[in-house]
């Protein structure tokens, strides 16, 4: 890799970690979370995400060691469901702006009030396994689990992007995800 | 080119004196304290200011010599009240911070004066009154509220009102809420001053004064789907005269004008005044830079200004594909924008305001920075609000930002500007050469040395 291209993917990769530790710390943020600076916040790691994505690209197949954690990365920003949810109710600001909500079945199954108490155990899948569920090394160490419920949104037109595994998946990686469901 | 605007000459040129300085000398801010607007009413004679704690204070103008060139005048407390107190949503389990995001005054129609506060999620109209005179020689009541015998009356008497001390109480006359589910960033009183509207990320809503328990939406959008988000609100004010028109303005640097004769829901806009981007410019933090943090009409209606991180622009109503003037604010600061964006910074929301005949604008910075840009002389001045420069009626030298190369005696360079003094709010005498500038949690009054 040239070194113009590493100090790039350097950047972009440390604006991303910076951007999702933003994105941890709006979570416990007095009045809720801020839905102007969540869209900025994702902006921003949309630019660093495409920005590492095209130099990677340009330089060709990716060095094997750096790849995991940085899928991981972006793996974690694509996270978060977001819900589609029109006018049965105001949907409420995530805390878990990073991971799918516990509240996301509404969007999906229309009607069907969901009992979030009682919710079945045979339902809920652990959607991603293997490298993807260790931590990349910046987050907190203490990371969360995927919810369950992310599984339900594969079949969703935007749902095919979050599977880990190929690179190229990263092109078709919607950030859009990040922003709340609020 | 622009030029400094530093030496005093004659005929007019601006010297900016220390006047006032409002608020604890300590260093050690309590949050509560952190001033979050700053408001003159229509007439200059009242200045309120909010703060995070949810309190309004109200200072009043008494002119100590009216004759020019000595002008003086000083603001004192006048009325200090308990706005807006910490809430909380059991529903979506959130605090509403106390927090007052805008104070805006309506204009005066008899003795009492009123203002409209907002937090996060509710607004509230407050009336404030002067009470001179207090009552005396009830009948059924002694001089100290007891209650007299009643077989121990045996006239009857008129009570009369005699004089007391100037009390000044503020009562909330109106609520106005449960109608955002996101976060208000702006109020504008209309021109009818009948109707108000308030603005959150998403929504515009219109008030009428009177009525509490219902308000229109006219300006809405949310997409369908919230992961197609890409621009939020993020300020609104009506028309200084016409009462029809309102802007508003979004992360993305864009203004739309809205004509609500058009239609109920003015989703379409009647203007949209946009300007393209300069690629050579394009960041990482392009699109951060570019939200708008603030826009505001001209009081002749003809312009309004908005402010973005790096600049104020000067818009024409009339032409929508580029603002008619540009001033950079702090231009130095493109190449450390992700460092700004580390610290937070680049997330400041940073207000503008015109001065009583639009020939000045003015916006703060950094480092406890203000700028003024003179429109018609084409000048440009930086002025500091420090405890340092705070003699009575020190004139305020002109300060200079070095941006790179050899810093020059008096030049303060880039890398020992103090991000964490910002000036956020600042506003400007309807007529008088008066300013308010608010630093963390002071507020300081300069005024011209020839007013």
């Amino acid at each position: 890799m040239s070194a113009a291209i590493m100090e790039v993917n350097a950047e972009a990769r440390r604006i991303l970690a910076v951007s999702i530790s933003k994105l941890y710390a709006s979570r416990t943020q007095r009045g809720g979370l801020r839905l102007h600076r969540s869209l900025l916040l994702s902006l921003v790691m949309k630019s660093a995400r495409d920005i590492y994505h095209s130099s990677r690209e340009s330089e060709g197949p990716p060095v094997g060691g750096e790849q995991p954690s940085t899928e991981e990365a972006m793996d974690a920003c694509s996270g978060c469901p977001g819900e589609a949810n029109p006018g049965h109710r105001e949907p409420q600001p995530e805390p878990e702006s990073v991971e799918p909500a516990p509240e996301d079945p509404e969007g999906c199954d229309g009607e069907i009030t969901e009992d979030k108490e009682n919710r079945s155990p045979a339902r809920q899948s652990r959607k991603r396994r293997g490298k993807a569920s260790a931590a990349p090394d910046f987050l907190p160490s203490k990371r969360a689990r995927l919810e369950p419920g992310e599984e339900r949104y594969a079949a969703a037109p935007l749902g095919s992007c979050c599977r880990a595994g190929a690179v190229d998946s990263l092109s078709a990686l919607s950030l859009n995800r990040v922003i709340p469901a609020f | 080119m622009w030029s400094d605007w530093g030496a005093a000459g004659p005929g007019g040129d601006m010297q900016w004196c220390f006047s006032q300085v409002k608020g604890a000398i300590d260093d050690d801010v309590a949050e509560a304290d952190i001033i979050s607007t700053v408001e003159f009413n229509h007439t200059g004679e009242l200045l309120a200011t909010g703060d995070k704690g949810g309190r309004v204070v109200i200072f009043q103008q008494e002119i100590e010599n009216k004759n020019p060139p000595q002008f003086r005048s000083e603001y004192n407390v006048y009325s200090t009240f308990q706005s807006h107190e910490p809430e909380f949503d059991y529903l979506k389990s959130l605090e509403i911070e106390e927090k007052i995001n805008k104070i805006r005054w309506l204009p005066q129609k008899n003795a009492a004066q009123f203002l409209l506060s907002t937090n996060d999620k509710t607004i509230k109209l407050w009336k404030i009154s002067e009470r001179d005179k207090r009552p005396e020689g009830y009948n059924l009541k002694e001089e100290d509220g007891r209650y007299k015998d009643p077989n121990t009356i045996t006239s009857l008497r008129v009570p009369v009102l005699i004089p007391m001390d100037l009390m000044v109480e503020a009562s909330p006359r109106r609520v106005f809420a449960n109608a955002h589910t996101y976060h208000i960033n702006s109020i504008s009183v209309n021109s009818d001053n009948e109707t108000y509207l308030s603005a959150d990320d998403l929504r515009i809503n219109l008030w009428h004064l009177e009525i509490t328990d219902r308000s229109f939406n006219i300006v809405d959008i949310k997409p369908a789907n919230m992961e197609e988000l890409t621009e939020v609100i993020t300020a609104a004010e009506f028309h200084p005269h016409q009462c029809n028109t309102f802007v508003y303005s979004s992360s993305k640097g864009t203004i739309r004008l809205c004509d609500m004769r058009a239609s109920a829901l003015c989703d379409k806009h009647s203007k949209l005044f946009e300007e393209p981007e300069d690629p050579s410019n394009r960041s990482f933090f392009s699109e951060i830079i570019s939200s708008i943090s603030d826009v505001k009409f001209s009081h002749n209606g003809r312009y309004m200004m908005t402010r973005d991180y790096l600049s104020v622009k000067i818009w024409d109503l009339n032409m929508e594909n580029r603002p008619v003037e540009t001033y950079q604010v702090h231009e130095y600061l493109r190449s450390k924008l992700c460092s700004l964006y580390e610290n937070d910074c680049i997330f400041d929301k940073f207000e503008c305001c015109w001065n009583g005949n639009d020939s000045v604008v003015m916006t703060g910075s950094y480092n406890n920075f203000f700028r003024m840009f003179d429109r018609g002389h084409r000048r440009d001045v930086t002025l500091e609000a420090s405890r340092e420069n705070s003699k009575p009626m020190q004139v305020l030298k002109p300060r200079k930002v070095c941006a790179g190369g050899k810093r020059k005696k008096d030049e303060i360079s880039v890398d020992s500007l103090d991000f964490n003094k910002k000036i956020l709010h600042t506003a400007w005498h309807p007529q008088d050469n008066i300013i308010a500038v608010a630093t963390t949690n002071n507020l300081y009054i300069f005024q011209d040395k020839v007013i």
